[in-house]
C-alpha cells in the first residue's frame, strides 16, 4: 500500500523468474501491487509492500512464487 | 430470490455485528442464491456466508441478474476466511458440485472476489471442477461497473485501501474484545492503589485508585482510538512504537491537565502504564489492518514485548511501593 508502509526487509516473498511463464496471475491477485512485468516475466517491484497474504503463491500455476510467513 | 435493498433488520444486525454483539453468529446458509432473474448465461459471483459480506454484495447489485454462490466460511468474511483456508479451493469445488451449478448455467466461469485468492487456487479449481476462476474487484461496490464493462480490470479496483472511515469502523469491535479480555485489570489495579502504610485505604482509593483507573482508560483509548485514527501521522512503521507515542502524548496530557496531587514517582509510573497499554494495544491492531505482514508482526513483537513487560512490572512496583517508601 502506498500510503501505509510496514516493517521493511522481512517479507518471505520469493520469485523464481526462470520458472515464470508471464501469465500475470500474481499481479492480478496481489492486493498491494507488489509485482510488475518486464519482457514477458514477472518481477518484484515493491518487496516491502508485501503483506504475505499468499494469494500469488497459491495462484501461480508453475510454482514460481512462494510466501512462507512462519507462524503468522 | 434475494432482496437487493436493506431492511431495518439488516441495519440493526449490521450495527450489532460492528459492536461485536452477534459477530460470531451472523451468518447465512451456504448455497446458491438468485439475484433478480438470472438466466443460463448470468455470471456466478462467489462470496462468504458472513451476513455482512453477503449483504454488502447483494445490496451492491440492484437491477442485476446474477447467481450468488455462498461458501460455508463459518460466518467469517472472505479475506479472513481465505487466510484460514475455509474460503478455499476445496469448499468452492464442493459447493459448485453440491449446488448443481453446471445444470443451471451454460458457461463455466466463476467470479471470485480478488481477496479470496489467498485461499482459492484458480488452476486447481479449473482442474477439479471444470469451472475457470475470474478474480473480480475487491469492493462489492465496483462489481456493477466491472460487469457492465465486460469484466475488464480498472485502475483502483485491485488495491486495498485503509481510509479513515474504514479504520474507524473497527474501533467498536476492538473495544468490545479488549474490554472482554482485560476488564479484570480495573478492579485489580484500583484495589492495589489503596495499599499503604496506614489505614487510610479508602482515601487512597479515592485519589490514587481513581487516577489509576483514569490512566487505564486513557491507555486503552489511546491504543484503540488514537492509533487507528492517527495511523498515517504517528511516526515509525512499528505499531508498538506508534502506540507508545500516542500513549506518551495522551498520558502527558492527563498529568498536566488534571490536578492529580500525585508525586513525581507516582506520576512517572502512571505515565509508563499508559504508554505500555497504548503500545500493546497498538501492536494488537496489526491484526486488523490490510497491510501488515506476519513476518513484520513477529519482528516487532520479539522486540516490543520484552520492553512492554519490564516497563509494566517496573511501573507497578513503583506505583504500589510509592506510598510505603515516601511515608
Amino acid at each position: 500500500m502506498k500510503e501505509f508502509r510496514y516493517i521493511h526487509g522481512v517479507s518471505s516473498l520469493c520469485l523464481d523468474q526462470s520458472l515464470c511463464i508471464g501469465c500475470k496471475m500474481c499481479s492480478r491477485v496481489c492486493p498491494q501491487a507488489v509485482f510488475s512485468h518486464q519482457g514477458g516475466k514477472a518481477a518484484i517491484q515493491d518487496h516491502d509492500g508485501c503483506m504475505e497474504c499468499g494469494a500469488c503463491g497459491v495462484n501461480c500455476p508453475v510454482g514460481a512464487v512462494s510466501v512462507n510467513p512462519g507462524v503468522g | 430470490m434475494v432482496a437487493t435493498s436493506r431492511s431495518v433488520y439488516d441495519w440493526a444486525g449490521a450495527a450489532a455485528a460492528r459492536l461485536g454483539l452477534n459477530r460470531d453468529s451472523y451468518l447465512v446458509a451456504p448455497g446458491l442464491y438468485a439475484i433478480g432473474a438470472p438466466d443460463r448465461a448470468a455470471p456466478v459471483l462467489v462470496t462468504a456466508n458472513y451476513k455482512l459480506s453477503f449483504d454488502t454484495l447483494r445490496f451492491a447489485l440492484p437491477g442485476l441478474n446474477v447467481w450468488l454462490l455462498v461458501l460455508d466460511t463459518c460466518g467469517i468474511n472472505v479475506w479472513c476466511a481465505a487466510g484460514k483456508g475455509t474460503f478455499g479451493t476445496e469448499e468452492l469445488v464442493h459447493r459448485v458440485k453440491a449446488s448443481g451449478l453446471e445444470k443451471l448455467v451454460d458457461h463455466r466461469r466463476l467470479v471470485v472476489p480478488q481477496l479470496g485468492a489467498t485461499g482459492v487456487s484458480a488452476h486447481q479449481v479449473k482442474k477439479q471442477s471444470g469451472f475457470s476462476v475470474q478474480y473480480g474487484p475487491i469492493r462489492a461496490s465496483d462489481i456493477s461497473t466491472w460487469l457492465d464493462n465486460g469484466a475488464r480490470e480498472f485502475e483502483g479496483m485491485r488495491d486495498v485501501t485503509f481510509t479513515l472511515k474504514e479504520r474507524s469502523e473497527l474501533i467498536p469491535v476492538e473495544f468490545h474484545l479488549v474490554l472482554k479480555s482485560m476488564w479484570w485489570l480495573f478492579p485489580l489495579l484500583f484495589l492495589l492503589s489503596g495499599i499503604g502504610p496506614d489505614l487510610a485505604f479508602t482515601s487512597r482509593l479515592m485519589s490514587r485508585g481513581v487516577w489509576m483507573v483514569s490512566a487505564l482508560l486513557i491507555g486503552i483509548g489511546s491504543g484503540l482510538i488514537l492509533v487507528p485514527l492517527l495511523l498515517p501521522w504517528l511516526p515509525g512503521r512499528s505499531f508498538a512504537l506508534k502506540g507508545a507515542i500516542a500513549g506518551l502524548l495522551s498520558g502527558l496530557l492527563l498529568l498536566f491537565w488534571a490536578e492529580t496531587g500525585l508525586n513525581l514517582l507516582e506520576s512517572g509510573a502512571l505515565l509508563a502504564l499508559v504508554v505500555v497499554m497504548s503500545s500493546y494495544l497498538g501492536m494488537n491492531f496489526t491484526g486488523s489492518t490490510p497491510y501488515t505482514s506476519p513476518s513484520g508482526v513477529e519482528w516487532e513483537m520479539r522486540r516490543a514485548i520484552p520492553v512492554q513487560f519490564c516497563l509494566s512490572i517496573g511501573a507497578l512496583l513503583i506505583w504500589v511501593g510509592a506510598p510505603l517508601v515516601l511515608s
